[in-house]
């Protein structure tokens, strides 16, 4: 079995690429950037890192488009972190840019949804603020952005790489950006959720693709699991 | 829902091995960094923090090895710092498996450089680490908590206020703030409550508690007391008295969100 892991040249391809080594060591890991690789591989890995415009860039400047297009309809396709976002219909980052369109709805900035640390970065500018007048507890309430640590994912829905992984396991999310809007269920399902300040997607699905917020290869165990689930699925939900 | 609080041991590396220093100077052999690192990923560590301390730049790539060889076995977010002084260093440290860079003397130097690092390779992998000693400052008066920063492993004092320059740091792109005392670190008698609470207040980026720690009370008291987002440790943990496992419990049992996985 050939697993390749899709290489933008962006974010950290090697713990993605040495993590599914670990999981999956009979199979033939590869980092590419090329086409052809990617049709003819067993299964896809879509990692992302950074910022989404970039992140589009880079696939265009490699021509690797069609390809990826095709392989969303096709194989056993993960997406992590940007590269599950790239596949809604749209990302308001960098000014906005349209996405694979894969499923439903928009990616927003965090700070859309919740009010709460708008005020508290207000406060942070506002200097002199008394020491002692700012209680903990309110401290306890801001978000800090971006969401960066463990967070709890509770399953909506069964799915073959959920198997052996409990309902709100911790995984590790590092992202300023994320999507809230329910999918449709032809157009996509959600198969997770988390909470931070507001519930948003940290999985979602459709046919043989399984997208998710997290970064797996950073989740210890549960993550560890997730991949090793991926590389045994066959692609049916 | 909160994000778990973080707990985060913390290896010093010198020339390849695990040391840990009392006051920043009286060094004591802690093992091989990639067998402690393994050791606490197994206990159920959120991150590691490798600060590498080695003195001569002969032997800076000695770290790169040992993240190389730690990212390929351990699949838990690594934070390296020490001796960042170019993109080059923090790309070089990224591609070794790295997932943040932490950032001392370089950004005393040049704060411009934070703004250049977070800008390409994004905000959320530039940690700026600051060592704060307390300080008392002619102008601010006899009443006020102050704490200067000091740079080169706190070999040399700048005259910079710590939580001005935690505004700074924050503003300029960092996304997360590694706060050490000096005046706790290596002593076992805590963390600094009073600095941490005020750098907490201050910023609205994570910032990691740092400095002091000798029992798991400390680790309780620098999330509910000084308002930490993660809390970092290494004598507790390298010398076997406690095991983050057993930190993790202690922190739960003190009503604080930790990622306690199933046994």
């Amino acid at each position: 079995m050939q697993i390749a892991v899709v290489d933008l040249g962006v974010g950290n391809l090697r713990s993605v690429k040495q993590a599914v080594v670990t999981v999956a060591p009979e199979a033939d890991v590869i980092l590419t950037s090329d086409a052809n690789s990617l049709l003819q591989a067993d299964k896809i890995v879509l990692p992302g890192q950074g910022a989404i415009g970039t992140w589009f860039h880079e696939l265009k400047e490699r021509g690797l488009g069609d390809a990826l297009t095709q392989c969303l309809t096709e194989k056993p396709l993960l997406g992590i972190c940007v590269g599950m976002q790239a596949m809604f219909d749209y990302c308001e980052e960098d000014g906005g840019q349209s996405g694979l369109g894969l499923f439903k709805g928009s990616v927003k900035h965090f700070s859309h949804f919740h009010t709460n640390n708008k005020h508290a970065s207000n406060d942070r500018m506002s200097k002199g603020v008394p020491e002692s007048g700012v209680r903990l507890s309110t401290q306890k309430e801001r978000l800090k952005i971006p969401q960066m640590g463990w967070n709890q994912v509770f399953q909506i829905h069964e799915h073959p790489l959920w198997s052996g992984i409990d309902d709100n396991a911790y995984f590790y999310f590092v992202h300023s950006f994320c999507a809230n809007t329910a999918p449709n269920s032809d157009l996509g399902v959600v198969y997770g959720c988390a909470n931070y300040g507001h519930k948003f997607i940290a999985a979602v699905g459709r046919d043989n693709v399984f997208a998710v917020q997290f970064h797996p290869e950073k989740s210890h165990k549960n993550g560890l699991k997730l991949l090793k689930n991926f590389t045994d699925w066959n692609g049916h939900v | 829902m909160p994000l778990a609080k973080r707990i985060i041991p913390c290896l010093d590396v010198d020339n390849g091995r695990v040391v840990k220093g009392v006051n920043f100077v009286g060094i004591r052999d802690a093992g091989d960094p990639v067998e402690v690192a393994k050791r606490y990923n197994d206990q159920g560590a959120d991150e590691i923090t490798f600060l590498d301390i080695t003195a001569t730049s002969d032997n800076r790539d000695t770290i790169l090895h040992v993240v190389e060889e730690v990212a390929s076995e351990v699949f838990i977010p690594l934070t390296v710092g020490g001796g960042v002084r170019e993109l080059t260093d923090v790309r070089r440290l990224l591609n070794a498996g790295a997932d943040k860079i932490s950032v001392n003397s370089t950004a005393v130097f040049n704060p411009e450089f934070i703004q250049q690092a977070s800008s390409h390779f994004g905000s959320q992998c530039i940690v700026v680490a600051i060592d704060a000693k307390q300080t008392h400052f002619v102008e601010k008066g006899d009443a006020a908590d102050c704490w200067q920063i000091f740079t080169h492993g706190g070999r040399k004092e700048t005259g910079i206020d710590a939580i001005e320059w935690a505004e700074k740091m924050a503003d300029y792109g960092a996304g997360e703030i590694l706060l050490t005392s000096m005046d706790g670190d290596g002593t076992k008698a805590g963390y600094d409550l009073k600095l941490t609470r005020a750098i907490t207040r201050a910023v609205n980026i994570p910032v990691i508690a740092s400095g002091g720690v000798g029992n798991l009370e400390h680790l309780v008291d620098g999330v509910k007391l000084g308002g930490a987002d993660a809390v970092l440790a290494a004598s507790i943990f390298h010398f076997g008295e406690y095991t983050v496992q057993q930190a993790k419990q202690a922190m739960r049992a003190a009503g604080i969100d930790v990622r306690l996985d199933r046994d």
